[in-house]
């Protein structure tokens, strides 16, 4: 189906299935219960699973394919989202518009900088891409935040491309071609789709458990759903094993009567796009756009992302995002207060012992975890979580095929 | 006129002459061996081939076109196929991708970019590339990743995506280096199968004299930088000069 | 002429942590063949190690002064350093102000320490996986490391200073025999540049004059052949990494006074110094310093108004700039080796 064979379709059935019903799989405890502060089912939240998992895919497609560890793709993330915010200010409150400008933008920059830094490779790849991505933030942090407008006038660009420091904000006064420059009620207006509002929501009371739809997240999971089908294209694709023999054996490559660069740039720019489009996205969920967003850290927080779900395969970085946006959400919220409710049925000295034992890896120092993790998934696991889950299916499976086992490793896995 | 013509080439890196006035003509669809001890400038004269390094003067011509300082995939498109010492081949790859990929890249040039296109529907691609591992033997392989292979198989997969692109000219160097002598044999073998079956014109640089004379028709033999003799494998084998100044050596 | 030179004066404190920093960078790649992401995070622990000294000398118990009331009438009670105890209050109070330069007493044997536990620990078991992987494992334990500093010394900067003696500023035009005022430079940048200086010069001296130096020296050339000449070369890598980690926490320790110590200095100062190593040539050691000053400086010439006016925010970016331009055009940097990293 889809031009996709057995096992992918299934794949991909579902992954859609899973994040159609997420606001029901990710609520699971009722909310007057103590577990309640483990659901993830609110629309936030879940968007942010979606939006930083269509980074991650993007960014699997080049470093998962071709090997080249870039440490800089958190600067298409900003270049969509300022170019969002722009169609947002300029044009109209449309996503659809905004989320065309921010891919465009990041491509055209991917093609840039791709083309620079893929003339070298190994870590100088990765120190170019991480020089631009930290001149992209300096640049969005100072120069594209002077006034343009000039000292008497109040328009416009008065805090310049980027906004500076504040980020990019709608204000009252943006010149909308299309859609008023604020609400009947005086408002400013909210980013929609064709009048469907993206922060508005529906609940659903169920007994003790309330659902929250939001059109928010299920407008980002659809888009999400194409990234991902269009991800598995592309690894299934002639030009995806291109990307992979590359990542094998340059030599022979050039050898073979390819040259490698174009498949590179193309793999940067597709890779740079999909950055652009999460960016959009995120300023199509909550209008407003930081120089932040291009922080070498943002940088790296997608590299975390794509090991620790699994480097090359299609699913893990969707994984991987939705872990690490959980754990730095729920993670972060616990204090020592929960704790001690948690273990107040030990006795006192106990007590106090285990939650201080706990108590560094949880709330603020939930970055502790998370570096221990993934130095954890680096020695331990390089394929991320697809690995465990497959060496976990494995042991379930018996030892009776040790040809599948075989197979797993032939083949790339999902 | 050979369809490698190798014209008044000369090298030199600092004070040392690596190649001095080498003149080389190799005849379409024979089998020439370029030999000599080590420091004669065999893997300078590959490089020249393969338009990698520029001599300082002088011309290498392949059917009347030059190659010096092409990009290697340009010398690919030309026509000339290259072996390495070492097997380079896709090792992350599976032996039938592996296969795949020089197909394409023959149908398609230099690049295209099709990622949209799924590859099990690339029906002819794959048939070509399934019917090349029969040939070399290699069909129930087709599987397995194929940087688990023997050095033997590797070299034969290496070949064998070499003439799925149906170069004119096959460059190998030294194709049995550290091989076990049964796959040395067995590579010897599958050489002389391509020579019969094919039109193809082979261009072979060795050390080992037991895949020289079992393969070559043609020999030239290289020392301190240029030509020393050029012969057939019999008269070679007795001649005084090469004898002295190679043969000598591992005798 | 005054602001050329005092633009160079100011660029010679970043820059000298640039070159130090770097340095230790080129010592580990070029040995060890690893690329240390961890290595802003020694220079931030080395920074902590003298808040960390600060806090022990300054460590009191509570006397009662029988000569001094509170407001109330009753007597004072007063914190009393242990150090008074042992030294009495003069030297007591000396060794407090005093507490930085102390501190590299104090750094010297940790840093070595942590440098030789992580390269035993973690760094040995990556020589033989891609440069990737070293990179994200490094990656990994900065976080970590970052993240245990900030769990035991909180978010905030922790004022350092330097001893009294060299807080303050002179006048360095009037020097050199310039018009006063014009140059007015802080001591103890002045005793940084020259602390850098010193270690610098002591670490070349080290690789040049010494049979451990040699030995490594020809590591770094061709490790499998010393390998072979019977010579340990892993116990003596492992010994040049705890140097290199002694190199950037003594980086770290006298930076203290110039910018206060916070828990993520070090991956500030860790992206520019591999722009820095980068620039100066992969694994060439004198490249790694002469590369350090020079975009240390650049950078303070970039940040002058005149600079600004005419290019604004040059400043920001003029470190990237520069980096992107020399790899692009000397792909090697400014005294890279062939065969380094060329893959």
């Amino acid at each position: 189906m889809f031009g996709l064979d057995k096992k992918d379709t299934s794949l991909l059935i579902l992954v859609a299935i899973l994040t159609m019903l997420a606001p029901f799989i990710l609520n699971p405890f009722p909310a007057s219960s103590g577990l309640a502060q483990f659901n993830a089912g609110y629309p936030d939240l879940m968007q942010r699973f979606v939006i930083f998992g269509i980074f991650a895919i993007g960014f699997n497609i080049l470093f998962g394919l071709t090997g080249y560890l870039s440490f800089g793709h958190a600067a298409f993330i900003g270049v969509g989202s300022y170019a969002a915010m722009w169609m947002f200010k300029l044009v109209g409150m449309n996503v659809l518009p905004a989320l065309a400008l921010s891919m465009v933008m990041s491509g055209l920059f991917a093609v840039v900088i791709g083309y620079i830094s893929l003339r070298r490779s190994g870590i100088y790849f990765s120190i170019l891409t991480l020089a631009f991505a930290m001149m992209s933030y300096a640049l969005a942090y100072s120069v594209l935040a002077t006034d343009m407008d000039g000292p008497d006038q109040q328009g416009l660009l008065q805090k310049g491309l980027t906004g500076g420091e504040t980020g990019l904000q709608l204000t009252l006064q943006d010149p909308r071609v299309f859609g008023e420059q604020a609400t009947a009620d005086g408002n400013l207006p909210v980013p929609s789709l064709f009048g469907l509002e993206m922060r508005s929501s529906t609940e659903l009371v169920m007994g003790d458990w309330v659902f929250t739809f939001s059109t928010g997240y299920y407008f980002c999971a659809v888009v999400m759903l194409l990234a991902f089908y269009l991800s598995i294209r592309i690894f299934r694709s002639p030009f995806g094993m291109m990307l992979r023999a590359i990542k094998s054996n340059q030599q022979r490559i050039n050898y073979t009567g390819l040259n490698a660069k174009p498949y590179m740039l193309a793999a940067f720019v597709i890779s740079g796009v999909y950055a652009g489009l999460a960016g959009g996205l995120m300023a199509a969920m909550d209008p407003l756009a930081g120089p932040e967003r291009m922080f070498w850290t943002a940088s790296g927080e997608v590299v975390l992302m794509t090991i620790l779900g699994g480097v090359g395969t299609l699913i893990g970085p969707v994984l991987g995002a939705g872990l690490i946006k959980y754990m730095e959400n729920i993670l972060s919220k616990i204090n020592s207060d929960i704790l001690h409710t948690w273990f107040a049925f030990l006795p006192d000295g106990l007590e106090d012992f285990v939650v201080g034992m706990i108590y560094p890896f949880i709330g603020k120092g939930w970055h502790l975890t998370l570096g221990l993790i993934f130095m954890a998934v680096v020695i331990f696991l390089p394929g991320g979580l697809v690995e465990a889950g497959q060496r976990i299916s494995r042991v379930f499976k018996g030892r009776k095929a040790p040809e599948g086992a075989k197979k797993s490793t032939t083949e790339p896995a999902e | 006129m050979g369809i490698l013509e190798v014209k008044d080439v000369n090298k030199r890196f600092g004070g040392l002459q690596a190649l001095g006035n080498v003149n080389l003509s190799v005849a379409e669809n024979s089998c020439h061996a370029i030999i000599g001890p080590n420091g004669a400038g065999k893997s300078t004269l590959l490089n020249v081939l393969i338009g990698k390094l520029i001599p300082d003067t002088g011309s290498v011509m392949f059917d009347g076109q030059s190659v010096l300082g092409r990009k290697p995939y340009e010398i690919n498109q030309m026509g000339i196929s290259r072996v390495f010492q070492t097997p380079e081949i896709f090792g992350d790859l599976t032996v039938l991708e592996n296969m795949l990929i020089p197909i394409f890249a023959s149908r398609d040039g230099a690049f295209r970019m099709h990622a949209i296109e799924n590859t099990t529907s690339e029906k002819e691609v794959i048939e070509q590339a399934e019917h090349m591992l029969e040939e070399l033997g290699m069909a129930d392989k087709r599987h397995f990743h194929s940087a688990s292979m023997s050095r033997g198989d590797k070299r034969r997969l290496e070949i064998g995506m070499c003439l799925s692109q149906n170069p004119r000219l096959l460059l190998l160097d030294e194709p049995t280096a550290g091989m076990a002598r049964a796959d040395t044999n067995n590579t010897i073998d599958l050489l002389k199968q391509i020579k019969e079956e094919r039109d193809i014109t082979i261009a072979i640089i060795e050390h080992d004299m037991h895949v020289v004379f079992s393969l070559a028709e043609r020999i030239t033999v290289l020392a301190q930088g240029s030509p020393l003799v050029e012969d057939t494998p019999d008269k070679i084998k007795g001649h005084p000069k090469v004898r002295e100044a190679y043969l000598g050596e591992t005798a | 002429m005054d602001a050329i030179i005092l633009q160079v004066l100011n660029g010679l404190d970043k820059g000298s942590a640039y070159a130090l920093i770097a340095l230790g960078l080129t010592l580990i790649f070029g040995t060890l063949g690893v690329v240390n992401f961890a290595h802003g995070a020694l220079f931030m622990i080395g920074a902590f190690c003298a808040v960390t000294l600060s806090r022990i000398l300054t460590l009191s118990h509570e006397v009662i002064d029988e000569t001094r009331t509170d407001f109330l009438g009753n007597p004072l009670k007063v914190d009393v350093p242990y150090v008074y105890d042992i030294f009495g209050q003069a030297t007591g109070d000396a060794i407090i102000d005093w507490a930085v330069p102390l501190s590299i007493l104090f750094a010297i044997p940790v840093m070595i320490l942590i440098g030789v536990v992580m390269e035993r620990g973690l760094i040995k078991h990556f020589y033989k996986r891609p440069h990737a992987d070293q990179i994200l494992v490094t990656f990994g334990l900065a976080i970590v490391l970052q993240e245990i500093v900030k769990y035991y010394y909180g978010a905030n900067p922790i004022p350092t200073p330097a001893p009294e003696a060299f807080t303050g500023s002179f006048d360095f035009g009037a020097l050199i025999g310039m018009e006063a005022n014009n140059i007015i430079y802080p001591y103890w940048r002045l005793v940084y540049f020259g602390f850098a200086a010193i270690v610098i010069g002591a670490v070349f001296a080290f690789l040049q004059f010494t049979t451990f130096g040699m030995v490594v020296r020809a590591g770094m050339a061709d490790r499998e052949t010393v390998g072979l000449l019977g010579i340990n070369i892993d116990r003596r890598f492992t010994i040049m990494f705890g140097i290199a980690a002694a190199v950037a926490g003594l980086a770290g320790v006298m930076y203290t006074p110039i910018n206060s110590p916070n828990y993520h200095m070090g991956m500030d100062f860790l992206v520019l110094s591999f722009v820095v190593v980068v620039v100066g040539g992969m694994g060439s050691l004198p490249g790694a310093v002469l590369a350090g000053f020079l975009l240390g400086i650049l950078e303070s010439f970039a940040s002058m108004r005149e600079v600004i006016d005419i290019i604004p925010g040059i400043n920001q970016i003029i470190i990237y700039l520069v980096a992107i331009i020399i790899l692009l055009t000397r792909p090697r940097g400014l005294m890279g080796r062939k065969g380094v990293m060329e893959d």
